[in-house]
């Protein structure tokens, strides 16, 4: 491996928390030998002003009339564009709704190999990645074939590390070559559910499943996840119920999320649901039937009505935050 | 509209799943395969919009005999015709994307729809990899789609909310739940299905890029410790996760 492309995704002022996962899983795998260079599309070097602080040297800059609005397929030729400015023969992005998208047309454009939803990687013999498959009920490792390679990491497993001292990062513009071919898709605009946390995003998540039995009573599971500082999850029967929106689902046909603390609330545990939770840290289980499965892979249970059981916890973790 | 609807099989979603004695893939044995979750959306989205606009519906999977029955399936559900491409087994998915991209060539669709994602190996890669070879617009996990006049209008899953998308046809769309509510074969059209005709067509040889090198069933030590309702207990877990683990 020679050089390691990063991309870096802006938000607001600054860079979304996987960014900086992204970089320092590029470092434990860059050896003595590779170079990192990361590429921030239609963004400004303030907002990346803290990469030096994760030991990253290098950024590329890239700006373009053409990509005020965002364009994935736009995005992916500037990226491609960047790769080839700087040699790059392995990309690395969040596996996250824009990587995801970004990563196949560059896997694509350099002929690369391409593992997605990475969990873990690792550079002994070339670069093998673990990847969790069947939502998570099973794992595999992968090693990829071609000279070139491309990764997407999930967000939350990779820790972002600070190098132990910070390096000065030396910030390159762009302007990429495009045209208006590159604009094949746009996004016109964005609706955001302002001040609620997603999931996929969360450190942490308060779920809650038929035991809730109804849509009002998720007013419990909500105070605790706001007490947390964390987004609201639900089971399936409770999204095909109507009391939650389909965003908010948890497990093999919704959301595999890996946050700090997941609390289930009134879930017995199908097995598709705990395919989407079982990689979070810490795990606990409410549920007033003792045999229920979710027990099976709680670090802490409690057996008990959870209508007397959420106000009495939330209540303590706000005494003791 | 000529539609193409890009199918895989996977395993139930209820599956247990057990490493096969290769170490490299699941036992099959008595695992019950079913058209994917996110495919049949797809299915679903591809007949709405012939019974609106007219057309052809056609369902492709890339598989081996064996993938016969989730054609089937499509039959029933009310797709005009299907197709085989016979390949690998476990193939890579820039094979698979290969030859849907062959396949797509030579049958010129104006839309190709896929579920988002395949419930097993859970990449997300076929629709944009499938956008890049073709050199078509894709848009991914949409949960609702319009599309007038040739012009394409994606509401498009994201972290914390939804954006809208815009594209022309021909297009790439690739299926999220709400899109729509798929329909049940009829038991009629199950029976009719079975003796309309397969499509049959050999894979080209893509080769793979990336390569399994182990499967395994991921195993994370869990503290498990269960306590009572009691205010104790409440008290002691806030401990325990406040100065044990030291998440809150």
């Amino acid at each position: 491996m020679k050089n390691i492309l990063v991309y870096l995704e802006a938000q607001g002022d600054g860079l979304k928390r996987i960014s900086y996962e992204v970089i320092s899983a590029a470092r434990s795998i860059a050896g003595d030998s590779a170079r990192i260079y990361g590429v921030l599309v239609a963004g400004n070097s303030g907002q990346a002003e803290n990469v030096g602080e994760y030991g990253l040297t290098d950024v590329i800059v890239a700006n373009h009339i053409l990509l005020e609005r965002y364009s994935s397929t736009a995005v992916a030729a500037t990226i491609f564009q960047a790769a080839e400015s700087v040699g790059a023969d392995c990309l690395l992005f969040p596996a996250n709704a824009a990587g995801l998208e970004l990563e196949p047309r560059l896997a694509v454009k350099l002929s690369a190999g391409y593992v997605a939803d990475c969990t873990g990687l690792s550079a002994d013999d070339g670069i093998i990645a673990t990847k969790p498959v069947y939502a998570g009920k099973a794992q595999v490792k992968t090693k990829v074939e071609t000279d070139k390679c491309v990764f997407s990491l999930r967000p939350n497993v990779f820790t972002a590390t600070k190098a132990d001292s910070p390096v000065s990062t030396n910030f390159t513009e762009m302007v990429p070559e495009l045209t208006d071919n590159d604009v094949s898709v746009v996004v016109t605009s964005v609706d955001k559910n302002e001040g609620t946390l997603d999931v996929l995003e969360a450190d942490m998540v308060v779920s809650g499943g038929r035991g809730v039995k109804s849509a009002e009573n998720f007013n419990l599971i909500e105070s605790l996840a706001e007490v947390l500082g964390g987004a609201v999850g639900a089971s399936r029967a409770v999204v095909d119920a109507g009391w939650r929106p389909h965003s908010e689902q948890v497990g093999q046909t919704g959301k595999t999320v890996s946050p700090t603390l997941y609390v289930a609330c009134g879930i017995s545990g199908a097995i598709q649901h705990m395919a989407g939770m079982s990689t979070s840290k810490v795990i606990v289980a409410i549920n007033k039937d003792k045999d229920a499965p979710i027990f099976k892979v709680a670090d802490y249970g409690i057996v008990g009505d959870l209508f007397e059981v959420l106000p009495k916890l939330t209540d303590r973790i706000r005494e003791v935050k | 509209m000529n539609i193409l609807v890009c199918i895989s099989r996977v395993p139930d979603t209820a599956t247990k799943v057990v490493i096969g004695s290769d170490g490299n893939s699941i036992d099959s044995q008595g695992v019950k395969f079913i058209v994917n979750p996110y495919d049949e959306l797809a299915i679903e989205e591809g007949l709405r919009l012939r019974e609106k606009n007219g057309g052809v519906v056609t369902a492709v999977t890339i598989g081996t005999d064996k993938s016969t029955d989730v054609l089937r399936t499509a039959l029933a559900m009310g797709v005009d015709k299907v197709i085989l491409v016979k390949g690998e087994e476990n193939p890579d998915s820039f094979y698979v994307a290969e030859n849907l991209a062959a396949v797509a060539k030579d049958e010129n669709p104006d839309l190709i729809l896929l579920g988002r994602q395949s419930v097993d190996f859970d990449s997300l890669q076929i629709p944009s990899a499938l956008g890049e070879i073709l050199g078509m617009p894709s848009i991914s996990v949409v949960s609702k789609l319009t599309i007038e006049d040739g012009k394409v209008t994606a509401e498009r899953d994201i972290e914390g909310g939804c954006e809208i998308v815009e594209a022309s046809l021909p297009c790439i769309i690739s299926a999220q739940k709400g899109l729509n509510e798929p329909r049940y074969p009829k038991l009629p059209d199950i029976m009719k299905s079975r003796s309309k005709p397969i499509d049959q067509r050999d894979a080209a040889a893509a080769a793979s890029r990336t390569s399994i090198i182990g499967m395994e069933i991921p195993l994370k030590q869990r503290a498990g410790k269960i306590l009572t309702d009691s205010d104790d207990d409440i008290n002691e877990l806030v401990r325990m996760l406040h100065e044990d683990a030291k998440v809150i």
